[in-house]
């Protein structure tokens, strides 16, 4: 992919620290329309750190986030939904003690002309939203502590797309899924895709996201080993750059890169 | 589980509605989509009422006994409302009684000393004012409670534990220790007692539109659900709801009807409107209490706030999933502010009927309530992890509390056993609410 226009998104030199620990340290990454990033790194290599800053869950102690090449000042997750970015946390934030409908719009409920919540709105549009997504889905009425992981899942990923995000943030995407229901997901995203919506999946298992991937972002200790185009690398050398922060030819070396003697 | 629903469900219905059983009982509840669990607390209150009725020889369940109970319920049932929401987002009010003391002592000293040297005694504008200050303080009381929760940090018990202490200490300081009596004659109505209730006339007006509002919900609920073709209930069990509804509100209203004014007081009445003494003697029905109005109305405003309104669906996701909450862009630390606040209102709410009904106010006035008051939500199927619980359970909760309390003063038990009593009843319900929850999971 080269650069025949400007990122969605790019992070700048980001840095951040919790007491005295930097968490991420001069973190560049960056991400095009309909295309999916993966981040990868070992637990505690600071990728979900990273990424929620972006989400505004986390604020940066110092870097910059430009989107569609202008200067975005993200606060706190409420900025982040005005920028079009949306988060499917690896913990699935949803509320477990309401349906399926209250979740989607949790924070942005229809009202009607009363200022009342517009209830029968939401679930038709639930309705058809979820049965774009995934047509076996029946529980509507029943809070979401009763559906299965993957149904939790589609329930998070819809309540992103309700709204039209651009940019797409899922953090360990499969992690609690079982095998059909990370293919599911896996279509899902290509879906996204074409739709020309921007991903970022976050992951500590190569095999999860390598093949959904355009490009990897390879994180250790809170930098930024390097970056390369999954054609270009086999899941051997992304492996290497996990590990060990070796970077293979085919990748571009970043800040966190093995220095070599 | 999900598989069996999904393949159980071929039509258009989901969830509960879809699945075909054999059991005519549970064909009915599904039907009507009654809560199995708020009708456990009904049969729990039948029992009560019936094992009382037998045991007292026929004293507890009449017209004049269920009526003063319904007045006794109301103050710990209005608090109850708030108590519920504050509970559902995993936090605590230890603070209520106290809240209630000194909120009812600021009304007492307002419309018992400053107020009549402006207007003179039992000026018509003297409740209003009263009324307003006190729910101004409540409120304020409460927002100061619900900011140092949220934006310090301060764990919520122990914010209300403190408050519990200042607001007590608080109210004593107001008059020094004393009492205030009496209150005004058009504030006292708020205590229910034979003028402060609305009479048969209106008390059947008040039947009648609540059994038209029952009517015109369900209706609506029908033709909402029709309008973007989601499963309906039959028929047949919308008519079962209406009617089952209707029963309820006219039978509540003709046992109130049924509570007639005192002797003495009818006939103090009669000589003074120079009506003849009949024979018979005179029977004026008493009517609806206003304190039970007022209960009922501060539940269905608190029911539509907490199920039609933004604000209420917040309080649950923060219950269900602070953090989620938190990440979907709600400002969950505000809300907590706007639920304290809330309470204290309620609080100021409940004062008044209390100090109305005492015709005094004193300084141990609502001790204890705050245990009662959250007792009663609890036992209302709030749950103390968060996220779950229903205001009109805690409004039956409250009943509950008190129709056990007053059962046992007919039976002349003492008031430590009393508490003993209550005490144990409240661990068992909340026993037998993890059962029913384990099981229906």
């Amino acid at each position: 992919m080269t650069d025949q226009n400007t990122p969605l998104v790019e992070m700048k030199n980001i840095s951040i620290s919790f007491g005295g620990i930097h968490a991420v340290e001069n973190a560049s990454v960056d991400l095009f329309p309909g295309e999916v990033v993966a981040l990868l790194g070992h637990n505690g290599a600071g990728k979900s750190t990273l990424i929620k800053i972006l989400s505004g869950a986390y604020r940066r102690d110092g870097g910059d986030i430009l989107i569609n090449g202008e200067t975005a000042d993200i606060r706190n997750p409420r900025d982040a939904k005005k920028y079009g970015i949306e988060t499917i946390y690896q913990t699935l934030a949803v509320a477990d003690n309401v349906d399926a409908a209250a979740n989607l719009y949790l924070g942005r409920e229809l009202q009607t002309k009363w200022g009342t919540l517009d209830d029968v709105a939401m679930e038709a549009n639930t309705r058809e939203v979820m049965g774009r997504l995934n047509p076996n889905f029946k529980r509507f009425k029943e809070p979401v502590k009763a559906l299965s992981g993957g149904q939790r899942q589609s329930v998070a990923i819809a309540r992103a797309i309700l709204f039209d995000a651009r940019i797409l943030i899922m953090d360990e995407p499969t992690a609690a899924l079982g095998p059909q229901e990370t293919a599911q997901v896996g279509d899902l995203i290509k879906q996204l895709k074409r739709e020309g919506i921007g991903i970022f999946l976050i992951s500590h298992d190569i095999h999860d996201v390598f093949d959904l991937a355009d490009r990897v972002f390879v994180m250790k200790n809170g930098k930024v080993v390097g970056h390369a185009r999954t054609d270009d690398v086999t899941k051997d050398e992304v492996l290497g750059m996990i590990i060990l922060g070796k970077v293979p030819p085919g990748a571009t070396p970043g800040p966190g890169a093995m220095k070599v003697a | 589980m999900a598989d069996t629903v999904q393949t159980t469900t071929n039509s258009k219905t989901s969830g509960g509605t879809g699945q075909a059983d054999g059991n005519p009982i549970a064909h009915f509840f599904r039907a009507t989509e009654i809560d199995t669990r708020m009708l456990g607390m009904v049969g729990a209150l039948l029992i009560i009422w019936v094992g009382f009725h037998i045991l007292t020889g026929g004293l507890f369940l009449t017209p004049r006994n269920l009526w003063n109970l319904s007045v006794q319920t109301a103050s710990v049932a209005v608090m109850a409302t708030g108590m519920v929401l504050v509970i559902v987002t995993r936090n605590i009010d230890l603070s209520v009684g106290s809240i209630l003391g000194f909120t009812g002592m600021i009304m007492g000293v307002m419309q018992a000393r400053f107020l009549p040297e402006i207007f003179g005694f039992n000026h018509p504008a003297i409740w209003v004012i009263a009324l307003a200050c006190g729910l101004v303080v409540g409120g304020l009381i409460g927002t100061l409670h619900g900011l140092i929760i949220a934006f310090l940090g301060v764990p919520s018990f122990i914010v209300t534990l403190g408050g519990l202490l200042i607001w007590r200490g608080a109210t004593w300081f107001v008059t020094s220790g004393q009492t205030v009596a009496p209150m005004d004659a058009n504030f006292r109505l708020m205590g229910g007692g034979t003028e402060g209730s609305i009479g048969a006339t209106w008390s059947w007006v008040v039947g009648v539109l609540a059994c038209l509002a029952i009517i015109a919900a369900i209706i609506n609920a029908r033709r909402q659900r029709k309008r973007f073709h989601f499963p309906r209930r039959p028929i047949w069990a919308e008519y079962v709801l209406v009617a089952l509804g209707c029963a309820i509100v006219l039978g509540a209203v003709s046992i109130a009807n049924d509570y007639y004014w005192p002797v003495n007081i009818a006939r103090r009445y009669a000589e003074a409107n120079n009506i003849p003494w009949p024979e018979g003697g005179l029977f004026i029905s008493q009517g609806i209490a206003i304190p039970v109005l007022m209960a009922i109305a501060v539940g269905i405003v608190m029911t539509f706030i907490a199920t039609r309104l933004r604000f209420g669906r917040y309080v649950f996701a923060i219950g269900g999933n602070p953090e989620a909450a938190e990440l979907a862009g709600i400002k969950t630390r505000w809300v907590t502010v706007k639920i304290f606040g809330l309470m204290g209102i309620l609080c100021a709410i409940a004062a008044a009927i209390s100090t109305a009904r005492l015709n005094a106010a004193t300084n141990a006035q609502g001790e204890l309530d705050e245990l009662y008051t959250i007792a009663a939500a609890v036992i209302g199927g709030t749950s103390l992890a968060g996220g779950m619980g229903s205001i009109a359970g805690a409004m039956l909760g409250a009943l509950v509390m008190q129709s056990l309390q007053s059962g046992m003063v007919l039976l002349g038990i003492d008031t430590p056993f009393q508490r003993i009593v209550v005490g144990a009843v409240l661990v068992m319900a909340v026993w037998l609410d993890t059962v029913y929850r384990s099981r229906a999971k």
